[in-house]
């Protein structure tokens, strides 16, 4: 019996234990969605291409604790989001404000698009340039010199 | 015009291949630390050794130290350590440990087995000053001047070249 009694609490235990491994006990579903689209904008900085809604690292772990244990106090995405920041750096972010250091990040597609539509247009002009005017010249010195042939041997068209 | 159509695309590919050469020789999990030349964040932990004695930055005022985050658990730890007992016996500057989410028994275990450089070593239990000083891997160091400003932040273990290039002559010119 005592040991029967002793198992069980030795079962309890490990239960107890695995429950602090676990996140939360009873999950909040206001907390734990706000906490899923706060996640997913941040990037965990132990595994550097998963979010902290996704990671498993023990970092993301503290961290989605950290932003539960600030949701329950009330702040505000925007806070949450400075605190972050304000430890890791703009990194931290998805989608990093636009500032000097960013500059290039955030416009570098749009001119490189800008580039290669000029280039591309350049290209066309070019084509078209030499598939129009070439033909005229030609025709009309060529036509000359045709008629001239053509009148030498007596011939009409 | 020939030759133009040759050199553009040699120009683009010397171009791209100086971004990816330089870029081979970055580290991408060295994340700028947002932390340098601000304040060294603020707290106040139990000691490693002595449970009952607290410490706080604000005890360091006037000192140049170096604030290691170390953990039992943690490999290159081990690379570092011969270089921060080295460091401790030149005595140059005190060493203050935060010992990382880790076992108290399990902390003081190391530090008995591989020597203790640390002048002491705040104990960390659940990683929260860790965080607050922006800790992503273990180790990382951070060498903090008199005025409680941080200076600068090694990430990953201290090598003899970082020590060597970067940390003490940035000890030399703090303490002067």
């Amino acid at each position: 019996m005592r040991r029967a009694l002793a198992g069980l609490l030795m079962l309890l235990a490990s239960a107890l234990a695995f429950g602090q491994a676990e996140e939360v006990a009873k999950p909040d579903p206001v907390v734990e969605a706000r906490l899923k689209a706060l996640g997913d904008e941040l990037r965990c900085l132990v595994c550097q291409n998963q979010t902290i809604a996704d990671s498993s690292a023990p970092l993301a772990l503290d961290l989605r604790n950290q932003i539960r244990a600030q949701v329950a106090q009330g702040r505000t995405d925007e806070q949450i989001r400075a605190y972050m920041v304000e430890r890791y750096g703009d990194f931290v972010l998805y989608r990093p404000p636009f500032k000097a250091t960013t500059a290039l990040l955030w416009a570098g597609p749009f001119v490189l698009i800008a580039i290669g539509f000029g280039i591309f247009l350049m290209m066309v002009r070019r084509k078209r340039a030499v598939a129009t005017a070439p033909r005229e010249e030609v025709s009309s010195q060529r036509r000359a010199e045709l008629e001239k042939l053509l009148a030498e041997r007596g011939e009409t068209r | 015009m020939k030759a133009l159509r040759f050199a553009i695309p040699l120009a683009i590919f010397i171009a791209l291949a100086i971004f990816f050469a330089v870029g081979l020789t970055r580290d991408p999990r060295e994340v700028p630390s947002p932390f340098i030349d601000k304040p060294a964040p603020a707290f106040k932990l139990a000691q490693l050794h002595e449970a009952s004695r607290v410490f706080t930055p604000e005890d360091m005022k006037g000192k140049v130290w170096l604030l290691n985050v170390w953990a039992s658990w943690c490999v290159s730890c081990r690379v570092e350590h011969p270089l921060l007992v080295d460091m401790s016996r030149k005595n140059l500057v005190p060493i203050v440990g935060l010992n990382y989410k880790d076992r108290r028994e399990d902390g003081v275990a190391w530090l008995t087995k591989f020597g203790n450089p640390y002048a002491l070593s705040a104990y960390d239990v659940d990683g929260r000053v860790g965080i607050d000083y922006g800790v992503y891997g273990v180790p990382e160091t951070f060498v903090i001047d008199k005025t409680g400003v941080i200076r600068y932040k090694q990430i990953g273990p201290i090598t003899q070249e970082a020590l060597d290039n970067t940390i003490l002559p940035l000890i030399r010119k703090l303490s002067a």
